[in-house]
């Protein structure tokens, strides 16, 4: 029997739900609002703040900006995630508990922290803020997602596997690529796509390291509102929500095959 | 095929020695066994011989080569491994042809030949599967195909039946010993069970704290275990402190208590020299139970108590005591077994025992 009790429990999980999501659901709405404020009241379905943002420079320009950082930002961190993971579960490094806290440390400082510190550095350095700088924050930020989920994944690859390997006569090298990097494929797209995404909505850090002159999408959006809510920024919201949230929905079902094919 | 010899080989790791000065040949086509518990420095030493670790000291030579700098991938070794470790995304066909892929073996005669190991293994059609639709026992049998297809030098077996189920076991034993009787390829096999060493092998090595303890074929093992550690490994030996009072015409003759004089053969007691200390070794399985006040006339009998019997279906194992003395026996089941708290004589023939040098007094 289910009391009143089952109901406001069901009840409140819908408000929790409505307050996350409502606000998202708004702005993705308003974005095919035909008139010329960004806000309620709707007069009409139009794509028009879609071809509008199609041909704003600025915003183009911040977006692929946003994308070649992004999928830098998830390359490299991909890579440096894979071999350092390689490193900390494969071979006995001196002092890997260490240097496994060390890689971990960026998530559990805050981001205004790591910001300003990074900007204190390259002042202390002496060099001027450029994107490949901007590139290397990214980096450092998104490289412990890489590692954990790496790292994860690695540990549960018995290490047989890769000794059958190189038995049968494959040599280390081949032995990765054959063996160990299939085998952590889903982790490593996991990881490529967390960094991606994290890199692609990222403010605080971007805001402190980017040079003059070069905007991200968030940043962007960011400066268009401190002079009015343009519909554009609807738009821009819900062509961001689709990247964001489509992308990892999209490589979660393709880790899903990839797992279901190659087996746990 | 090949010969593998190991010479005083020593293996630490830190301040541990895993394995101690050990030197073993193992020749052509020989089914060896590295038999001992676990942490006896066994599946060290075949892991030296497969170059997945570094002797700390010693050669090893493969087919008179030696291979100590030789990494891994480049001796030419079939491994089988307890988990099997397949490759769970490829295919049984793309696991067995793995390493004929790093032997430039051209794509027919790949196929051919994995064909072939398919069959000998009797799996020739589950090629298409993945290893995960498999069974353990198809597993095991895909990673033995899988490492007797590239025909390596040595065959390196760690534990390959522990993760199957009793009965499987058993099949994939006879199993394993008709396909390398059948390829004739040298083969280390590493184990702790001690059945499947006296049934498989040509050879035992039995090893204890990363020292050997005695090399011999499964009868001679069995028959004539060299030290108190090899006939209590081997099925359950009783042990009794006997004295010796002298070895004449192939026979020595031992005073024990309980059972008295006792002479046995004397290759049966080869480390016995002489008069003075000995130890009588008693195997469970040649002390046979028998209703009290009976008589056998070639053997030597004693008065015992059964205090507890553990039914084992065809047969059982009983906890005797005579006297201050404990025994085990395992007999045969013919009609009822003995129960608990049962009076019964124990028959024992001389020529069933060994004997042992004693410990200096």
């Amino acid at each position: 029997m289910r009391g009143w009790g089952w109901h406001a429990i069901t009840l409140w999980t819908l408000l929790v739900y409505g307050f996350m999501f409502l606000p998202v659901g708004v702005v993705v709405l308003l974005s095919f609002n035909a008139s010329q404020f960004g806000s309620f009241p709707m007069t009409g379905l139009s794509g028009r703040w879609f071809v509008e943002l199609w041909n704003n420079d600025a915003i183009m320009r911040a977006f692929r900006t946003s994308l070649i950082l992004g999928l830098l930002t998830a390359v490299i961190s991909t890579t440096l995630g894979v071999l350092a993971s390689l490193a900390l579960v494969r071979y006995r490094v001196p002092g890997r508990n260490l240097i496994s806290t060390l890689l971990i440390a960026p998530i559990l400082v805050p981001e205004v922290v790591l910001a300003v510190a990074l900007l204190l550095f390259l002042n202390f350095l002496g060099l001027p803020k450029s994107f490949p700088l901007l590139l290397a924050g990214h980096v450092i930020f998104t490289l412990p997602f890489v590692v954990l989920v790496v790292q994860a994944r690695l540990v549960s690859i018995k290490r047989d596997v890769e000794e059958a390997a190189l038995s049968l006569g494959a040599s280390p090298v081949q032995t990765f690529f054959e063996v160990t990097l299939p085998l952590m494929m889903p982790a490593v797209a996991a990881g490529a796509l967390f960094a991606f995404t994290i890199s692609f909505d990222d403010i605080t850090g971007t805001l402190f390291w980017k040079p003059g002159g070069v905007e991200t999408v968030p940043t962007q959006i960011f400066s268009m509102l401190r002079n009015s809510i343009s519909p554009e920024i609807n738009a821009l919201g819900t062509v961001m929500i689709v990247f964001t949230v489509g992308l990892p929905l999209l490589g979660a079902a393709v880790a899903r095959r990839l797992a279901q094919r190659g087996g746990g | 095929m090949s010969t593998v010899t190991l010479s005083k080989i020593v293996k630490r790791f830190g301040a541990f020695t895993a394995v101690h000065d050990t030197s073993l040949e193992f020749g052509e086509g020989q089914f060896v066994t590295l038999l001992g518990p676990s942490g006896c420095g066994k599946t060290t030493t075949l892991r030296m011989i497969a170059g997945l670790l570094d002797p700390s000291e010693g050669d090893i030579l493969i087919g008179g080569r030696r291979v100590n700098d030789i990494p891994i991938h480049k001796r030419n070794l079939g491994i089988v491994f307890q988990n099997y470790a397949l490759f769970p995304h490829k295919t049984v066909a793309e696991n067995v042809a793995f390493g004929l892929k790093y032997r430039n073996v051209p794509k027919d005669e790949a196929a051919r030949r994995v064909a072939e190991a398919l069959d000998l293994v009797q799996l020739p059609q589950v090629g298409d599967r993945y290893p995960k639709a498999l069974s353990g026992g198809q597993q095991q049998r895909i990673a033995l195909a899988r490492a007797i297809v590239i025909e390596p030098d040595v065959l390196l077996l760690d534990e390959p039946l522990s993760a199957l189920d009793a009965n499987l076991r058993e099949d994939m034993r006879v199993e394993l010993k008709r396909i390398q009787d059948r390829i004739g390829v040298t083969t280390v096999f590493v184990t702790h069970d001690q059945s499947e060493a006296l049934a498989m092998s040509d050879s035992i090595v039995v090893m204890s704290n990363g020292r050997v303890e005695q090399v011999g074929a499964p009868e001679e093992v069995y028959n004539t275990p060299a030290s108190e550690f090899v006939a209590q490994f081997l099925g359950a030996s009783n042990i009794l402190a006997a004295t010796c009072t002298g070895r004449a015409n192939g026979t020595v003759t031992l005073d024990a208590p309980v059972f008295g004089r006792l002479g046995i053969p004397a290759e049966r007691a080869p480390q016995v020299a002489g008069a003075g200390p000995a130890k009588l070794v008693l195997r469970a399985e040649k002390l046979h139970l028998a209703a009290r006040g009976t008589t056998d006339g070639q053997a030597a009998s004693a008065d015992a108590v059964v205090e507890a019997v553990d039914y084992q279906g065809q047969a059982a194992r009983y906890f005797l005591r005579a006297g201050a003395h404990r025994f085990q026996a395992v007999n045969m089941i013919d009609g009822r077994p003995f129960a608990a708290g049962a009076e019964v004589t124990l028959h024992l023939r001389p020529q069933d025992c060994a004997a042992l040098p004693g410990d200096p007094a």
